[in-house]
């Protein structure tokens, strides 16, 4: 991998709406690394504003969701003079195309960063089907 | 067989090419829509009181030691490193969206900011910066007499 970027750039994207939240709040997509190693794929995913307490994932069937909710915050007394960036929560989907464990699935989230451990299961056997005459 | 046939009204030139013609424009339409933010790394947010600023700056993945933040009269420097996650043989990248590197911004400020008394926190990923206006800085009611 010939991948290699000085500048370190941020971008932040709304996510597609799919269906309407009851809640109204800005979505936005976390940019993520996925990695695969031999026995696991690790997901890193940025989310600032989130910790522990506020991310939320799940696996069902092969689609793995991560999301993570941001309390927006008002200064009291004070103007919001420029912005950068929007607060909002955080979602996305994956498919998983490897058969996952889902016993051994890992996540942790450090400095607004949430890593995620997607162990492998042990190989599957080929099955050979037989074809049975009628 | 009606790519040949496509080729032909169009005097040779290739599906293709009309096809990635009409990509672009989808990109440059949507990339004002999708991207509405600067692309300066960490995005900020200032907020401003009468006596004082607040910036807040999204930076998720950095070690606080890292993080630089100095103050020369009314400018806020910030400066820092995002190391990347080092690969092993055998292991290899399905998406990288993630940037690393170094960054350095500045910014300036309406006033003279009080250096001595800068607070700054970094949780979460979020970096938040108390800049207190400098006393000298600060406006003075000035009363008028009546002679």
């Amino acid at each position: 991998m010939d991948i290699e970027r000085k500048d370190v750039q941020a971008q932040k994207t709304e996510a597609p709406v799919d269906a309407e939240r009851t809640r109204h709040k800005r979505v936005y997509l976390p940019n993520v690394d996925i990695v695969e190693k031999k026995d696991a794929i690790i997901v890193f995913a940025d989310m600032p504003g989130v910790d522990e307490k506020s991310v939320n994932i799940t696996l069902e069937k092969n689609v793995l969701t991560i999301g993570g909710s941001v309390e927006v915050e008002h200064y009291k007394g004070y103007d919001l003079s420029f912005a950068e960036y929007g607060i909002g929560d955080y979602e996305r989907a994956f498919t998983v195309s490897e058969a996952i464990d889902r016993e051994k699935i890992e996540a942790s989230v450090s400095n607004g960063v949430l890593k995620l451990v997607l162990p492998k299961t042990e190989p599957m056997k080929p099955k050979k089907i037989e074809v049975r005459a009628s | 067989m009606w790519w040949p046939e496509i080729g032909r009204l169009q005097r040779g030139r290739s599906p293709w090419h009309d096809m990635q013609r009409l990509q672009q424009e989808m990109d440059r339409l949507f990339s004002g829509i999708t991207v509405p933010y600067s692309q300066d790394f960490p995005a900020m947010n200032v907020w401003i009181s009468e006596n004082d600023a607040l910036i807040t700056a999204e930076m998720p993945g950095i070690d606080p030691k890292q993080i630089d933040i100095s103050v020369v009269g009314d400018t806020l420097k910030l400066k820092g490193v995002r190391t990347a996650e080092e690969l092993k043989e055998a292991e290899t990248y399905h998406r990288q969206e993630r940037a690393y590197g170094s960054f350095a911004r500045s910014l300036k400020l309406p006033f003279q900011i009080e250096s001595g008394r800068v607070n700054a926190n970094y949780e979460k990923g979020v970096l938040k910066i108390e800049l207190p206006r400098a006393e000298a800085d600060k406006p003075k009611k000035i009363q008028i007499k009546s002679a």
